[in-house]
């Protein structure tokens, strides 16, 4: 599902962001990606989403080379992927129901029965169906985060994009969320999840990433920095 | 299918770009008084325009031009040149005033009657008077010049120089018009783009948001294009609703004014094509206003 083959990235500050990474994630798979602030973890999680572009080497994602992606063919790639954030980015004015039925809307659905009969769906499993109608900044944090799931899913992608999906729960809630992670998995969605939380994602017994200033460490499927 | 999913994402955006223009009523009202406003004085001035073209089309008929013809003219050769030139399509009416007819009205006019009187021959030739169908300097200056090569012809007189002058600063200040409509639909065009551009600054994180989604370019761009050409059709309707107040309020001063010159002049309105042309300007103001805005600032909303 997703294969990065050396893949180098520094910005225009002449930082690099990513050394030389190369890691394989199979269709359906879900796997951890950890390590400290600065390792590099959002920069990956940008060339998957292609926010950023690697300054060389090779991303693959779904069988499709970023590197020859063109600009007008970027949303269609989006459309595949769930992304979740740590600061949720939630539509401050629209209500949750619109906020979740957006990706429907932007793929193209119309229909009112079917986005109302997905929205419900989606909002259903990460357990916030009758908060259709309130605002985003009604819900308390744990809440506006699976606002966020429910609208990464709620499209039925391919693959999920977890940002620090934890970052500001407490251990309980955190532990929720992870567990609807495993749920989505179950079906068939690969999924990726960033956290640095290695308690936590250490009780999954998934495969873990492990970033270090742009270099992947000991990783079983990866290989080494050189 | 397809066609009805495009034709689904436009109502789509048209519906949430009106919604968009009414959360934030004040400042929305404010840029459509503004165009409005610019509209609706070249409109004015437009139709003041067509008012006094209408006004002074009713004094054609004192200006004319006079055909004087060489002294040795036969009767016969008048009446056939009288004859081919009716047919001339620059011409509405001809009149020939014969020698006698001429010395008889001065006879009359002048007072000279006894002075007149002690000349052995009439001096006066045939005089030819023309009226052309139009007053534009063109058709008159083309049909001085016909006139003019006429082997008979000994010279033309125009009877309409003021017409002329008239017709020439009518010209002026239609150009004027254009002028100031052109000028001020710039500023509706920067009022638009800008309106459009601290809208599209105040939600910049939708607009992130939704290109995270996987929004293409169309998606994001659309309920902006859609809100600038609300904008210009609302502007529109509002200088027409200007306009019409205003010569509402105009109508009766200026009827009173042309009774005092015995004129049953009366103020003319904003006529069909006059309100078509303000309308579909205005639309297309709107529009091309927030393209401009939309090409120039949409693009550089990337999410990082």
């Amino acid at each position: 599902m997703i294969q990065f083959t050396n893949v180098i990235k520094r910005y225009a500050s002449g930082q690099e962001a990513l050394s030389n990474v190369s890691f394989d994630i199979a269709k359906g798979d879900m796997v951890f990606l950890t390590g400290h602030s600065g390792a590099g973890k959002s920069t990956l999680l940008k060339l998957i989403a292609c926010i950023e572009r690697p300054t060389s080497g090779q991303v693959v994602v779904n069988g499709r080379n970023l590197a020859h992606i063109k600009r007008a063919q970027v949303p269609a790639l989006r459309r595949q992927i769930g992304m979740i954030f740590q600061d949720h980015k939630l539509i401050a004015e629209r209500t949750v129901f619109d906020n979740v039925a957006l990706p429907l809307v932007i793929a193209g659905l119309h229909n009112p029965v079917e986005t109302a009969r997905r929205v419900r769906a989606a909002l259903d499993k990460v357990g916030l169906l009758g908060k259709e109608k309130q605002l985003p900044v009604m819900l308390s944090s744990g809440e506006q985060q699976r606002v966020g799931i429910a609208r990464a899913v709620v499209n039925k992608p391919a693959l999920l994009l977890a940002d620090e999906p934890t970052g500001n729960l407490d251990p309980d809630l955190a532990a929720e969320v992870m567990g609807l992670f495993e749920q989505f998995n179950r079906v068939g969605v690969t999924v990726l999840i960033v956290s640095h939380n290695l308690g936590l994602i250490s009780r999954f017994q998934r495969r873990i990433l492990n970033l270090e200033k742009g270099c992947l460490l000991s990783p079983t499927e990866a290989l080494p920095c050189v | 299918m397809r066609l009805k999913n495009y034709l689904l994402n436009h109502a789509y955006a048209l519906v949430y770009s009106l919604g968009q223009i009414t959360r934030t009523p004040l400042s929305s009202m404010m840029t459509v008084m503004v165009i409005g406003i610019t509209l609706a004085l070249p409109t004015v001035l437009y139709v003041a325009l067509q008012n006094t073209q209408q006004l002074t089309a009713g004094l054609d008929n004192v200006a004319q031009m006079s055909l004087f013809l060489k002294k040795d003219t036969h009767e016969q050769s008048v009446t056939d040149l009288a004859g081919q030139l009716r047919r001339n399509p620059d011409i509405a009416t001809l009149e020939v005033i014969t020698p006698e007819q001429a010395i008889e009205e001065f006879r009359h006019s002048s007072g000279f009657a006894d002075a007149l009187r002690a000349l052995e021959e009439n001096p006066l030739p045939f005089v030819l008077v023309i009226k052309p169908v139009t007053f534009h300097p063109d058709t008159v200056a083309r049909l001085q010049a016909t006139l003019q090569e006429l082997p008979e012809a000994d010279f033309v007189q125009l009877d309409m120089q003021w017409v002329q002058r008239l017709y020439a600063a009518l010209g002026v200040v239609e150009r004027g018009v254009v002028i100031l409509a052109g000028l001020l639909g710039l500023g509706v065009l920067l009022i638009v783009g800008n309106t459009i551009r601290l809208g599209i600054h105040s939600n910049r994180d939708e607009i992130t948001i939704t290109k995270l989604m996987g929004a293409t370019d169309a998606f994001v761009r659309r309920p902006f294009l859609y809100a600038g050409t609300w904008y210009g059709v609302l502007g529109g309707l509002l200088a027409w609703l200007l306009v019409s107040a205003a010569l509402a309020l105009l109508a009766e001063p200026v009827q009173h004014l042309s009774t005092l010159y015995g004129s049953r002049f009366a103020l003319g309105g904003l006529d069909g094509s006059g309100t078509l042309l303000l309308l579909l300007a205005a639309t297309l103001l709107g529009l091309l206003g927030s393209w401009l805005a939309v090409g120039r600032y949409l693009r550089a909303v990337e999410p990082v």
